[in-house]
């Protein structure tokens, strides 16, 4: 296995051969989201530093560090990975540790470790935006507006087609919070196999009438098409169709799941050292608050809120797009990553069974 | 005079040529020939090896070995072995069956010390994880406050976290101290060992590989049969056509064959989509309504319709190649000696197209039972295939061992099944073109 990894990282590693000591390889998501990055981190950081950022894409940055530290050949220096893959990833050795005194404190002088949201600062990553799951509907298909998120399921008041990522997180959490489950009381129930089976059963209801997406440029493609007339999401990339492209979409955000994505720096990167400093740039106070200006991801910093302003048509003002905004974390849910490092293969493997019946 | 016949020259040269009784025949430099042929023969071996050895070489690295390193991985997983060197010390001194001692539980929380350490709690974690779900916290938390654990160890750990004391966590940790194990190979086949080690099936709920063993083969069968009805009259038409017109059309077949797959998979739903060309259309003539789309994709449906377009050209290619081969005048001579159409159809043409026709079936349905951009893209639910959830665990869950082992089960039965073939058909009836 080795050898295959050597082969085929050694290819992923091409790129990365003209890396000098002033270069660092950054890998995120693609998209709207690596534009945000590049406006509010990359150019500002070769600007004050010299040091060039290299932005490479994928679908899931996680994936490929285990691949290339396994192979000893490795050729990112950092990647942006959601909470769960930062915790599995660094218990299994496959991280360099971040200490979170080189962090800087916030502008009033609050020290880093307290100025990011609780939960942001992990032994190897630190948090650069909150992210969240919402449902989103197409205006000119739905007839009035789904209020919570049991109209998700209520194909009676909604006919029409549903989009759901095919995965088992966030889907099992929406299905319990649609049955009645307050939000702090999703996690207790989910690690139960009643709570497991009545999830389960409410996905049973709309099973036929879903279309599973997998990319996070899907929904907005099928809700634009009209394939569906609702669908998970992530909020950000409902945002920039809604707003850059003029797209009929709209977030409900009733019984949304928050996550943070987070920067983690894989063993061994070539340019440790520069990754570091990239890492502590790009999640300073500032960088966050320009970074929500380019997508609506809430920054990961309490100090940014406040900095946050318009989005970069200059008229559109970015604070109730935020997941973070108090109007929509009624009801939101806080994704439990434990919860999920522990379940992810038990889960996803009865969804996989549930999904093939 | 008569009695010296034998001493006839060409009686003589007769008995040497024979070479039973005057010894070998030599060359004439003295070597025997049977030597300097085996030489000769030997030279011209290691020539035609050498020139085959670049592409030996090529495929031995970068096919038999990954596959055979890939296939090692289906039985071999030792994260836990490596990692937890005390408890595997315990399992070896401790025959099966016995109960977890103090000595155990101690072993246990020196190597959860040596794990916060080492920073592997998360690997071997990991490995319990596959065969217990939810245990794998167990391991990283315990890690992490291993240090503050005070003797008595059993106590210590118990009050950490129940889980501890349970049998099964025991059966599988010993079950993970020997490197090798067949438990991926059990899980590919939605089996389990249950605490005292007996093979059962696991719950209903969970059963999933299986049924798509079966319908992998179910839809690849499937989807062969549609290439060869759909591709022999084509062919047919291309080997009769005047060599202009042939051309032509031979272009049509060899355009899609030349595209993209992903385009090709693509504008398949761009057509079969609810809101999609096909269904438009239909909605557009009163065939249907609009609220009567036909759902034509994110299922076996769409799966089977854009698989077959897709392996068409497979099909078409062997049987044209050989249907050309075929004389005219063998059919024409049937119809004169007053076969119909279908007989001579029946008892002349078709047997002359078998061996394309194996060729074409094998091609395809072998590529079909792997195949698996196109079902992730239009499969949805029901139409993914068993390599679907081969890539499910080699990108997501990053269970390599259980991909591993579904990929060796994947060959193993193509293999049975291209013997079978050998068995029934011939692999020499085979023509490719």
């Amino acid at each position: 296995m080795k050898k295959i990894l050597i082969l085929s990282t050694a290819i992923a590693g091409l790129a990365a051969v003209a890396a000098s000591a002033e270069e660092i390889n950054v890998m995120s998501w693609g998209g709207a989201y690596t534009k945000s990055q590049v406006e509010a981190y990359g150019k500002p950081f070769t600007k004050e530093t010299g040091i060039k950022v290299n932005w490479i894409d994928a679908d899931n940055p996680a994936t490929p560090i285990k691949a290339q530290v396994e192979a000893g050949n490795v050729s990112i220096d950092v990647a942006d990975v959601e909470y769960s893959d930062a915790v599995r990833l660094c218990d299994e050795g496959l991280l360099e540790e971040i200490d979170h005194a080189m962090l800087p404190p916030a502008p009033d002088g609050t020290p880093a470790e307290e100025d990011f949201i609780p939960g942001a600062l992990t032994d190897c990553g630190v948090a650069n935006i909150v992210w969240s799951t919402v449902v989103a509907y197409n205006k000119e298909n739905v007839d009035g507006a789904p209020q919570s998120i049991a109209d998700f399921f209520d194909t009676e008041k909604f006919p029409g087609k549903r989009g759901l990522r095919k995965s088992a997180k966030a889907n099992l959490e929406m299905a319990l919070m649609a049955d009645g489950v307050p939000a702090d009381q999703v996690y207790d129930l989910l690690n139960t196999p009643e709570g497991v089976e009545r999830a389960f059963r409410k996905l049973d209801t709309i099973k036929d009438d879903i279309v599973w997406w997998e990319a996070g440029a899907q929904p907005p493609q099928l809700l634009a098409d009209g394939e569906v007339v609702m669908s998970t999401a992530y909020n950000g990339r409902i945002f920039n169709a809604a707003v850059s492209e003029g797209q009929p979409l709209e977030i409900m955000w009733d019984g949304q799941i928050l996550d943070f994505d987070l920067f983690v720096i894989p063993k061994g990167a070539p340019n440790k050292e520069n990754a570091m400093k990239f890492v502590a740039f790009a999640t300073d106070t500032k960088r966050l608050a320009d970074q929500a200006s380019w997508i609506s991801y809430g920054p990961a910093r309490k100090s940014s809120s406040a900095l946050v302003g318009k989005f970069m048509d200059g008229k559109t003002d970015m604070g109730p797009h935020m997941p973070t905004a108090p109007e929509n974390m009624k009801n939101a849910l806080v994704n439990d990553y434990e919860f999920w490092v522990d379940h992810d293969a038990e889960l996803n493997e009865r969804f996989n069974a549930w999904l093939a019946q | 005079m008569t009695k010296e016949l034998p001493a006839d020259p060409h009686v003589a040269v007769v008995a040497t040529a024979g070479g039973v009784e005057d010894g070998p025949l030599t060359m004439a430099d003295g070597t025997s020939l049977k030597s300097a042929m085996a030489r000769a023969q030997f030279r011209a071996r290691l020539r035609a090896f050498l020139l085959v050895l670049p592409l030996l070489a090529f495929v031995v690295i970068t096919f038999i070995m990954p596959i055979g390193e890939l296939l090692k991985r289906s039985v071999y997983s030792p994260n836990f072995h490596d990692n937890m060197p005390n408890l595997v010390a315990w399992f070896a001194k401790h025959p099966p069956g016995t109960e977890p001692d103090e000595s155990a539980y101690a072993a246990l929380v020196a190597d959860l010390r040596l794990l916060k350490k080492t920073k592997k709690a998360g690997l071997v974690g990991t490995r319990v994880n596959y065969e217990l779900p939810g245990s794998r916290s167990l391991f990283t938390k315990g890690a992490r406050k291993a240090k503050k654990l005070e003797p008595p160890y059993r106590e210590a750990l118990l009050k950490l976290d129940p889980k501890w004391g349970d049998p099964a966590l025991w059966q599988v940790m010993r079950a993970a101290a020997s490197p090798y194990t067949m438990n991926f190979y059990l899980a590919a086949l939605d089996l389990k060992r249950d605490p005292s080690g007996k093979i059962v099936p696991v719950e209903e709920n969970r059963r999933i590989y299986k049924m798509l063993f079966a319908r992998t083969l179910a839809l690849s069968l499937l989807i062969t049969f549609l290439t060869l009805i759909l591709a022999y009259p084509i062919a047919h038409l291309l080997a009769t056509l005047p060599l202009s017109k042939s051309n032509l059309l031979m272009i049509l077949v060899l355009l899609p064959f030349w595209t993209s797959l992903l385009v090709r998979t693509t504008s398949w739903m761009v057509l079969l989509q609810s809101q999609g060309v096909i269904n438009d259309a239909l909605v557009a003539l009163g065939i249907i309504g609009d609220d009567g789309r036909i759902q034509m994709m994110y299922n076996k449906t769409g799966t089977v319709i854009a698989m077959t377009h897709i392996l068409l050209p497979f099909m078409v290619l062997p049987l044209y190649s050989v249907m050309r081969t075929i004389n005219p005048s063998y059919v024409r001579a049937a119809r004169n000696l007053g076969a119909t159409s279908w007989t001579a159809f029946r008892r002349i043409y078709f047997p002359q197209t078998v061996p394309g026709i194996g060729a074409g079936a094998l091609l395809v349905f072998i590529l079909a039972v792997g195949y698996y951009i196109t079902p992730a893209l239009v499969g949805g639910s029901d139409g993914t295939l068993i390599s679907n959830l081969i890539a499910f665990h080699i990108q997501k869950s990053l269970n390599w061992s259980l991909a591993a082992a579904l990929a060796a089960l994947l060959l193993t039965g193509i293999l049975i099944l291209y013997w079978l073939y050998d068995k029934l058909v011939g692999i020499d009836n085979l023509k490719l073109g």
